[in-house]
Parts: C-alpha cells; structure tokens; sequence
C-alpha cells in the first residue's frame, strides 16, 4: 500500500482554507434571483381559516406569495432513506395545518430579502387556533391529534394516527424475563436524552432554477442529492427525469441535511415562477425550523449477579418525533440496533414508541438512535458497577462482545480498545475521585459504543470511472463530502488500486444528472460501501484498458502487463497517456468507462471505548472537562488524519451534547434557543485536551480493511462524564445535558 | 450613501443602503471567502480585518468602513496559503467553512501576539467556533505554523 493508510492532504482543502467560492451560495452566478422568505407560524398548532396576501403582493419587488391553496397535494416526507421510505407521508409543501412554531404559512418570493420581509408583515393570516401537545410524554392517547388527516405509508411501521404514534420499534434477544429471575440486583432507571442541534456553520439553503433544456435544477446544500430528486419529484408533482440536483461543497451536516429542509421551497418558486430563486436559513430559522436529534425518555431496567454477570436488559422507550415523522421508524430502532451486539450474551428487549408533538421535528443526527442507546445503556451499567461496587471497566469485560468467524461481529475488539483506554488514561488512578483543593473534585468515568458501516442490504452505492484522453482519471461518485473528507479517502482507494498518483485521479460529486447512484453520506456509509464501488469499478478499469490494448496492439492480453502510469506490451513500455490517447483517438475508438456497484450484507461496527475526567466545583456546580480519551477501532485507517480529526470533532460535539447543548422551549411552544448565543456550542475553551488512540484491526469486508468512523465519535462522552461527575460529586444526572445547574442542585440535595 | 473604502488594497466605491451590513456588502462585490455562520456575533464566520485588526463583519454596519482599509484572507495569499498548508497537512479543515475567517484571525493574531502561549491562542481564537474539527487539531496547526515563522525569521 502506497497510497492508502497515509495522511494526504484533502483534495480540495488548500481551497476552502484560502476561501475559494465553493459552497451554494457563492455559486449563484444569476444577479438577478428570487430571494424566498417563509411566513412562518406563531402558534404551535392552528388551522388556517384564511389568509389574505393582496396587501402584500402590492409592496414593489414581491414576486409572488404562495399559500396551502397554491401547493400540490401530495404529501411526502423529506427523510433521506431509500425508496421505498420507511418514514411517514404527513408533510405538505404548506398545509392549512400548522404543527409547531415556525411551520411555514405562505411562501414568499421576492427580488431581494427587504422586500420580502416587508411583504409578510403585511400578509393577513386568521388562525382558528387548536391546543397543542408541547410535552411529549403526554402525546399518546391525548385528546387532541396531530394529524388528523390520513397519512400513507409505505411498510407496517406501528403507525397510529389517533394515538399520535408515528412509529413503533421492538426488538428482544431471548431470556430477558428467566434473567431478571435469576439476577441478584436489579436497577431500574429512567434516563432523558435531549434534542440536539446539528449546528453546522453553513446553515440551510438551496438555489434553482430551469437550464436550458428545460430542466429544473436544484443546487443545495445537502448531504442526500438523489433522495432530494426524488421527494421533489413528488411534491411538485413532476417526473424525476425533469429535476437534477447538484450538490456544491458542503459546509457541515451531521445528518441534519439528511432531510431535505428548504430544497422544496426554492424548487416550487422556480417551478411556479420560471425564474431563478434561492432560500437561505438564517441561524435563528436553523435552530427552530429544521430538525433536531431525537429526544428520548428511555426506562431501563438491568439484572446481574453479584460478580457483575449481566443477566438482562430491558428498555422500554418513548421518542420524541415532534411534528413530522422524518426518520420515525429507523432512529428509535438504533437504540437497540447497536447496543444489543455489543453485549452479545445478554439477553436484552426493546420498544419503543415514537410519538408526535408540537414541538420541531425530528430527525437524523450523527450516532443517529445509538447516541441515545449508548447513554442508556452505559449509564445503568455504570450505576450498576457503583451498586456492586465494582470497576465499571471490569463489569464490561464481563459482558462485551467476543468477535468471531460466524458470528455477527468479526472483526475488532471492544474489549482491547478498553484495555489501551484504561493504560494510557491512568483509569486506575484517575477514576477515583480526588480532592484537588477545598471545593474543586476530579474524578474519571467510562462508557464504550459501537455503530455500523452503511445500512446492510439496503444502500447501494456506485463509483463511474472514466480513462480520461491523456491518460488521467476521472472518478465519479454521489455520495457527499460535507467535511468528513471522502472526496479524498475515495480518491486515495482509486488511487491505490488504480496504482497512479492521486493527482492523476480527479474527483467529481455530486450531480444526479452525472454521477452514477448513490444514497448519499449517512449512516457512515461513505468509506465502506462507495470504498467498496470504488475498488470494483477501479478493478474493471484496470481489466478494460487490458482488453484495449490488447485489441488495440492486437496481442494477447497476457502479454500486458498494467504498471499503473504506463503498460509494458510484450518488452515494449507504453505511457498510460499514449494509450489513452490511442485509444480515445483514431484506431482505437475506444472511451473506456467502467462503473462499480456494492450494497453491503452486513454493517460491521466500529467501537469505541472513551474515557472522561471532569473537575468539579462543589460550590458552583461548574464542570471542567480535563481530559477526554477516545480508543478507536475502525479497522484501517484510509487516511489516519481525517479519521483522527474526525474522532476528535465527534467527541467535541459529544461533550456539547452531554454538558449545555439544549433547545429551550417557552411556555407557548417557541423555541427561545434560536442563537448560537442561546444555543451554546462548545468552543475552543471548552475542550483543550481531547485525546485519540487506536485500536487495530482488519475487517475483511470492508475496503483495505476499514471500517467507518463517522458516527461512532459521538455516542461516548454524555455517559463517560455523567459518570465521571458521579464520581465527583455522588450527584447522577440522569437527563441530559449534566448542566451545572443539576449538579450544583444535586449537592445542596434540592 | 456612496461608500469610498480599500478592500483588499483597491480603492472602492460602492452604492450602499446605511443600515446594509459590512458581511453582505462584501460578499455581494465578490468577496465570498466571507462567510456567515449567524447572525449575532457570535461564531466568528465573518471575520475580515479592518485597518488590521479582526472585526466581525456581520455586525458591523458597511459606512463603517468609509475611508478604512478592509481586508479579507484573499488580501494575503501567501500567508493564507502557507497557514493552509499547515492545516491540511493535520487535516484540521473539515467542512472549510468556518476556515477562511478563522484563518484571517490567526494571521492577525501572529501580527498582534509575540510568542503567545497555548492559553493565549485559545483565548484569542475563542470567537471564531468550529463545528467540525474538534479544535486541537487546529491548535497543532497554528503552533506548527508558528514554528515555522519563527525559523524563517531567524
Ligand atoms: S457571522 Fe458574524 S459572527 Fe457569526
Ligand atoms: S471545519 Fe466545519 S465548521 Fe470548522
């Protein structure tokens, strides 16, 4: 391996560092483009009796203002899943329904934002308003119902309309209830997770407009190109074959662009206009119109024998989808999904019911449900070693899994990643807590994760290669680079196998109307399923050019011999550039073009084990993250950079989650959490010492061995520091964030 | 109003609204390395330097500017180049989008810190937020970048 296993610079980052236009809005060439502002709703849930927007189409430069009347009536869901999607169909364009503060009344395009914003003062809306739902432990078997209307979908997911139930989840390993029987403790906990902000610097937003064939074309920022095609084509009501999307430089995701948010809005004016438009969130309309992580109340119940033998494990969910069900049935699942392998032994059941509420909606967020999963799961086991008084390391190596040939898992090992963990953090000294000074106590905690690698039997992703004229590459994909850096790790596969350069190898993506399919970038897929189209489609380009120039030099083609830049024929040594040349031009007409195609039957795990040390002030509350450790094991490193930068992002975004990221509410419904002032996201202050080591392992499977490392990032650090502030302080912060707050009341035992 | 004002060493003369933002006025004659992250001051996407010290241009009214110098990271190619380089060379740009305010207040910094400490690159770069790097890998980046300066100057 040359190529491959090695830190190369990313492909584009020079560019973005020095600040080359890159991202939607720097690519709207068009001066002269509808800027779209969404009327959006002051009541958490209303009907619209009427609306009157003919003041409002009077302000100069109002183009057009749209209402529920004007849209088709399809409805849809925005999820980014394969078709067919298991998420509900309740969303219209605009709907006389409106189901939480901010839903979209009327859309209003205008030639710049001024006037816009003039015009919807001035747009008269009577609500006939209805009593919400704000808390969603009250929503099952409420009076009153969210979608009244009937809502299609495409499997049997546990919808219940009348009961507000988007989704049901159940799963159960066998031996739960004998388990509990034969356990000597048994814990009962009730754990709350938060909605979470994805947060990212680019905030929303899409441009289209018609090319010139007719076509409606959609520039978004969006982590799901071909998904987005799809649910326009139905929304709008007009075939796929007539929208293309393209997908510029992406300025941050985390599963947030996962839902087509606003690509609708700028496709629909343009449709309706024939003009040129563009929608672009501002941060108050990011933090309360999009969509959030699934907030969960999961009740746990654990049983073990004294020695720490786990016996069972039941939790019994309830999911916050708020008021549209994208991603319902798939994110509650991965509670189970990824918990249940990790400890393999033990008998374990699950349901769950995700509900609707009036509040924003859910949707996917990086460690999708198994960010939610892991805090459940880790924290009670935590409790449950304090309980017997033993190592929470000690009560893991008793429960994880053993990977093995046959067996689900097959490769890595959680259990060495808690090994290293505990070695280079000093766990056995640090996890006891330690008076520093008269008010201020360290003290450690652990927890250890797993994810997948792509959705098994589900995604299929394919890379389209193409033998350029002077013997250069031309790699194209639809999956999305948002900044985990596929663009290079996939170049950098294609290089490796294709044997040249990586400059040699030019990366293009992505374009439904160019790139071959591709789900797109989540559920840490974009390493180890298009990696793997990569290897096949650079394998049968290598076989291609061999066949060429066997045709092409008219001699057998086990006298070639590929040499990557160049082939030796028979004892002659031709550049791959003459041959390209040759066999583009004159007599060998021949544009070699190869494509590879590869759906995964498993989602082999990458796991984590990470390790906390807080320092608290027992007089304020205040918590101070010292030290942060993840051990990774996601098999080989394409690029040990990336994968390094991207744990250490991962556990950034993980301490946010576990110490003051949180979406406040007021009474009536509005999110009042609508800055980055309010919604505090941790800074460089917040944490100085993150630290990464690795575990190593090969996964068969996966491309040169790898395995993801998206996602897995960030499910660790809510339950290490819960337990590490335990530890402090004997305070358990059982609902997320562990704000200072809690702990400071927890001491003075209010 | 008639705004007069150098932007990147040019002289300017731009028609503005007086309540239009420094941000909007910027990326609307083609200066798009400016980026907008919010809209309250608070994450630092904006940055450009006016008369050399790092402001934040989505909150600083354009007639501000009249008669000042701005600069944005395409007024220093090389140095945004060679810090660039230190930062792919750890990874340390994800998304890319916070990047080029984030790097234009690291060049300010090293004009404005002699030597400065951990602490103090931390606490002079604490308003401009990244949500993708984790920020350690951006604190290798600068103190290796410093490095650097520090061999070429002697
Ligand atoms: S855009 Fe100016 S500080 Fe965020
Ligand atoms: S690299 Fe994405 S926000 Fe900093």
């Amino acid at each position: 391996m040359k190529i491959v296993n090695t830190s190369v610079r990313k492909v584009d980052g020079i560019g973005v560092v020095t600040g080359n236009p890159a991202y939607t809005e720097d690519l709207i060439l068009n001066n002269n483009v509808l800027t779209i502002k969404l009327l959006r709703s002051p009541h958490p849930f209303a009907k619209i009796k009427a609306i009157d927007t003919s003041i409002a189409l009077k302000v100069p430069g109002v183009e057009a203002i749209y209402t529920h009347e004007d849209t088709p009536k399809t409805r849809f869901t925005l999820a980014g899943q394969s078709f067919p999607e298991p998420s509900p169909y309740d969303r219209r364009i605009l709907d006389e329904y409106v189901r939480y503060v901010g839903d979209p009344v009327a859309i209003i395009a205008a030639e710049d934002e001024r006037c816009a914003e003039k015009a919807m003062k001035l747009i008269k809306v009577q609500y006939e308003i209805l009593e919400p739902i704000l808390d969603f432990e009250k929503a099952i078997d409420s009076h009153i119902i969210i979608h009244p209307e009937e809502v299609h979908t495409n499997f049997e997911i546990g919808y219940e309309r009348k009961r507000n139930i988007a989704s049901k989840a159940y799963a159960e390993k066998p031996g739960v209830d004998e388990g509990f029987k034969n356990s000597d403790v048994i814990l009962e906990r009730t754990y709350y997770t938060q909605p979470q902000m994805h947060a990212m610097m680019e905030t929303y937003r899409s441009y289209s407009y018609f090319d010139v064939n007719g076509r409606l074309t959609t520039v978004s920022s969006t982590q799901i190109p071909f998904h987005v095609r799809r649910h326009l084509a139905r929304a709008l009501e007009i075939p796929s074959s007539k929208i293309r999307v393209i997908k510029p430089r992406v300025g941050g995701g985390f599963g947030g662009k996962q839902t087509a948010v606003c690509e609708i809005y700028s496709a629909f004016v343009t449709l309706k206009t024939g003009k040129p438009s563009k929608i672009i969130y501002n941060r108050k309309e990011t933090h309360t119109c999009t969509t959030t992580r699934y907030g969960m109340r999961l009740d746990v119940k654990i049983g073990a024998d004294l020695e720490g033998n786990i016996k069972a494990i039941d939790i019994n969910a309830l999911s916050n989808a708020g008021a549209y069900g994208e991603h319902a049935p798939t994110v509650t699942s991965l509670v189970s999904y990824k918990t249940f392998p990790l400890y393999d032994t033990v008998p374990m059941r699950f349901n769950a019911n995700i509900v609707y509420s009036n509040t924003m909606n859910a949707g996917a967020f990086r460690g999708y449900g198994a960010t939610q999963g892991t805090f459940a799961v880790e924290s009670i086991i935590n409790e449950l070693a304090h309980q017997l008084n033993l190592d929470p390391t000690e009560v893991r190596m008793k429960n994880l899994v053993e990977p093995g040939d046959g067996k689900y898992i097959t490769s890595g090992d959680i259990k060495k990643c808690i090994e290293i963990g505990k070695e280079k953090f000093n766990w056995d000294e640090r996890s006891k807590p330690r008076e520093i000074s008269p008010n201020k106590v360290r003290a450690a905690g652990m927890a250890v994760t797993m994810q997948g690698s792509g959705i098994a039997g589900i995604d299929t992703a394919a890379a389209t290669i193409k033998l350029g004229d002077r013997g250069d590459f031309n790699l194209m994909v639809g999956v999305t680079d948002m900044g985990q850096g596929c663009d290079t790790v996939l170049t950098q596969i294609a290089a490796e196998v294709l044997e040249v350069p990586m400059d040699k190898i030019t990366i293009h993506s992505a374009d439904t109307d160019l790139s071959p399919y591709d789900p797109g970038a989540y559920a840490s897929s974009g390493t180890y399923v298009t990696g793997n189209a990569v290897i096949i489609a650079a394998n049968n380009m290598k076989e291609e050019i061999l066949k060429g120039a066997s045709k092409l030099f008219n001699i057998d083609i086990n006298d070639i011999e590929y040499l990557g830049t160049s082939l030796k024929v028979v004892d002659k040594i031709i550049t791959l550039e003459e041959f390209a040349q040759r066999s583009i031009s004159f007599e060998g007409m021949n544009q070699i073009t190869t494509t590879g195609t590869w759906g995964g039957e498993t989602s082999p795990p990458p796991f984590i084990a990470g390790f906390a040390e807080v320092e608290v002030d027992t007089l304020t509350g205040e918590i101070a993250i010292l030290d942060y450790l993840s051990v990774v094991d996601c098999g080989t490193h394409i690029n040990p950079n990336l994968v390094k930068v991207q744990v250490e992002g991962g556990a950034v975004q993980g301490i946010g989650l576990a110490l003051f990221e949180d979406i406040k509410y007021d009474r009536r419904g509005r999110v009042i959490s609508d800055s980055l002032m309010q919604y505090k996201i941790p800074s460089r202050l917040d944490c100085k010492n993150i630290k990464v080591e690795f575990s190593n392992s090969y996964e068969k499977t996966g491309p040169f061995g790898a395995k993801s490392v998206g996602e897995v990032v960030v499910n660790t650090p809510a339950p290490a520091i819960a337990d590490a502030v335990y530890n402090a302080t004997k305070v358990r912060v059982r609902n997320l964030p562990v704000t200072s707050e809690k702990v400071l009341m927890g001491i003075l035992n209010i | 109003m008639l705004l007069t004002t150098t932007i990147n060493g040019r002289k300017k003369e731009i028609l503005i609204k007086d309540d239009d933002y420094l941000l909007d006025v910027l990326r609307k004659e083609g200066y798009l390395s400016v980026k907008r992250g919010c809209d309250t001051g608070a994450c630092g996407l904006c940055t450009v330097l006016l008369n050399g010290s790092p402001i934040l241009s989505c909150s600083t009214l354009a007639a501000r500017a009249q008669g000042k110098h701005i600069s944005t990271i395409e007024h220093f190619p090389l140095e945004a180049k060679k810090f660039a380089s230190f930062m792919t060379s750890e990874g340390a740009e994800q998304c890319g989008f916070c990047s080029p305010g984030f790097t234009l207040t690291v060049i300010a910094m090293i004009k404005e810190l002699e030597n400065p400490t951990d602490d103090e690159i931390m606490h002079y770069l604490n308003g401009n937020l990244c949500r993708c790097s984790g920020y350690v890998s951006q604190l290798r980046a600068i103190r290796n970048f410093m490095e650097d300066m520090k061999h070429e100057n002697c």
